[in-house]
């Protein structure tokens, strides 16, 4: 068994703000040396911004951070030869081939020549992608390029390694591999991984710990497991014209009532065996919905929002409703 | 060792990707030809200048001219890097600045002067044809003209990438260069001798680096000059000296 007590990144009040906004907010993070950690929210979160300031293409407004006992702003150079990151956009060249932007990132990254063949060839296979490694980049599709960017990413095992979405736009299938993958890394190398995703199966399947991240602050920070349990029991939604959500409050065992996308959660323990003593008390109801709590309900329980993308005109369920009720 | 590995790496790309867009490599030939073949021979049959043919005259400027465009100009791809995000690649990479820095030079460079060199064969076969008589190209003249080329080259990429380093925007870049790029070249004594201008235009033309560039070639291609060789060479040398300097610490100071 690794010991996994040893903060390999700590952020310090780590803060960026932009003209009008604050896209991270006073940050205290510690993240353990060998652990997959989650950061996961909404688009415009401040996800991407905290990562950028990690591997020091950012420079925080205030706060600072340590990576691997080095400053992000005094050590920048430093703490570039201990990570490695995946970037969400694109950034290799369209004009050379998925091979040569392997091998220029060999060079980059000061591989010895054997081991940077040996490398590529793994990671090829891994992304699929062998057979068209000699083509050049502009050929490949948007799913291709995305394969070939996290082949590049993965390829010097940095002691560190940043995924920004490291999935987004893929097939369940290649998402499966790449997350086998990343957990080998971090099991075998003791690698520490940090990833931002909005998916949340992905976060509840790969990370060891993780923090919901709203507005530029942590919300909650635990394992995936943790934070489901702390939301306690079963989750019943329900929908109806009218609730009467006094009744609902002064029942002992439901723990907390909350409206959610314009119907309401309640969680209590033991569902099944309260469902038609609620029933009753609530009458006439549209649907209704039992189920475990998901990391959709730990978000929505800790942002008072639901996780969509961080849309800002409202979640899927009111546009739906919006527009049932013009037509 | 790494930080001549990476060095390496950004040479290999530059060049693979000069030589990969056609337009480029043939335009950098065009152009040229354009000017000597146009200008030189429309301009020729009513000028001379010291007892050369125009287009003769003119040769030494095209070859800067070619060298300050397309020198100046490599900028655009550091602008370019930044818009397509292959810039973070290579800025979270464990490589000084100053490296990338010096990679973006070679590889700039190395697009110039293989221009350049193409330029020199066509100079050889026009010589040969009787095109452009009194060109003294000689194995001393041409390896005199590329350190000068050399050096010019090296100084104006970092101008272009001091600039690109500092733009956002593809547009931006473009606009800026070409209020640098045609006073430099327009004012350097590409088109006509420096002898007895007018006193309002001289100092234009004397604080202008690439003046002295194209003196010193037209000196030893020609033996038409202004200035002594040495002397040249010495202000072209400090030119690239002091853009160096200013291209690192940009470089240091660049933000994506």
């Amino acid at each position: 068994m690794i010991v996994k007590n040893m903060p390999i990144i700590e952020t310090k009040n780590l803060t960026k703000r932009f003209e009008k906004m604050t896209a991270v907010d006073n940050l205290n993070l510690q993240i353990n040396e060998g652990e997959i950690f989650g950061l996961l929210g909404p688009n415009g979160a401040g996800k991407t911004t905290t990562l950028l300031m990690l591997v020091t293409l950012k420079p925080p407004t205030s706060g600072t951070a340590t990576i691997n006992g080095f400053d992000i702003i005094k050590q920048a150079d430093r703490v570039r030869k201990s990570i490695g990151i995946v970037f969400q956009d694109p950034s290799s060249d369209e004009i050379l081939t998925g091979y040569e932007n392997l091998k220029l990132h060999g060079w980059l990254y000061d591989m010895p020549s054997e081991l940077r063949e040996e490398r590529i060839k793994e990671v090829l296979e891994l992304v699929e992608l062998s057979d068209r490694k000699n083509d050049r980049v502009k050929k490949y599709s948007g799913g291709m390029r995305r394969r070939l960017e996290l082949a590049r990413g993965l390829m010097h095992h940095p002691k560190i390694l940043f995924l920004d979405e490291p999935t987004l736009g893929l097939d369940p299938q290649s998402r499966e591999h790449i997350w086998k993958y990343i957990e080998n890394l971090a099991k075998e190398k003791n690698m520490t991984i940090v990833l931002t995703t909005h998916y949340m199966d992905e976060a509840d399947k790969l990370c060891d710990r993780l923090a919901i991240i709203d507005k530029g602050k942590i919300a909650v920070l635990g394992s995936p497991g943790q934070l489901k349990k702390d939301l306690g029991g079963d989750i019943i939604r329900l929908k109806a014209k009218t609730l009467d959500v006094e009744v609902l409050k002064n029942l002992p065992y439901v723990k907390d009532i909350k409206p959610c996308d314009g119907e309401v959660c309640l969680t209590l323990e033991d569902a099944n065996m309260h469902l038609q003593e609620i029933l009753n008390l609530v009458g006439k109801i549209d649907s209704v919905e039992i189920r475990s709590p998901t990391l959709d309900d730990v978000f929505l329980h800790y942002t008072g929002r639901a996780m969509r993308e961080g849309s800002p005109e409202g979640s899927w369920a009111e546009k739906m409703m919006n527009a049932s009720e013009k037509t | 060792m790494s930080e001549l590995k990476g060095i390496y790496a950004l040479w290999y790309r530059e060049t693979k990707v000069f030589l990969r867009e056609r337009s480029r490599v043939i335009s950098s030939i065009i152009n040229p030809l354009l000017w000597l073949l146009i200008i030189g021979g429309g301009l020729g049959a009513a000028v001379s200048f010291g007892g050369v043919n125009y287009q003769t005259f003119i040769y030494p400027g095209v070859l800067i001219q070619t060298a300050l465009f397309s020198s100046v100009f490599f900028g655009v791809y550091i602008v370019w890097d930044k818009k397509v995000d292959f810039m973070k690649e290579v800025l979270v990479a464990p490589m000084r600045r100053t490296s990338l820095f010096v990679g973006k030079i070679i590889g700039g460079s190395t697009d110039t002067l293989l221009q350049i060199l193409i330029l020199f064969a066509i100079g050889i076969v026009f010589t040969v044809a009787g095109i452009m008589p009194g060109l003294h190209l000689t194995v001393f003249s041409i390896a005199v003209s590329l350190a000068f080329l050399l050096v010019t080259t090296v100084g104006l990429v970092s101008v272009g990438l001091i600039i690109g380093s500092q733009m956002e925007s593809p547009e931006g870049f473009q606009l800026i260069i070409s209020f640098l790029i045609f006073p430099l070249f327009f004012l350097s004594g590409s088109l006509f001798p420096i002898t007895n201008l007018p006193t309002w235009l001289a100092p234009f033309i004397f604080v202008n680096p690439v003046t002295y560039a194209v003196d010193g070639i037209r000196g030893v291609l020609l033996d038409i000059s202004q200035f002594s060789l040495l002397f040249d060479f010495a202000v072209v040398s400090l030119f690239a000296v002091v853009m160096i300097l200013i291209g690192t610490y940009a470089f240091k100071k660049m933000k994506l």
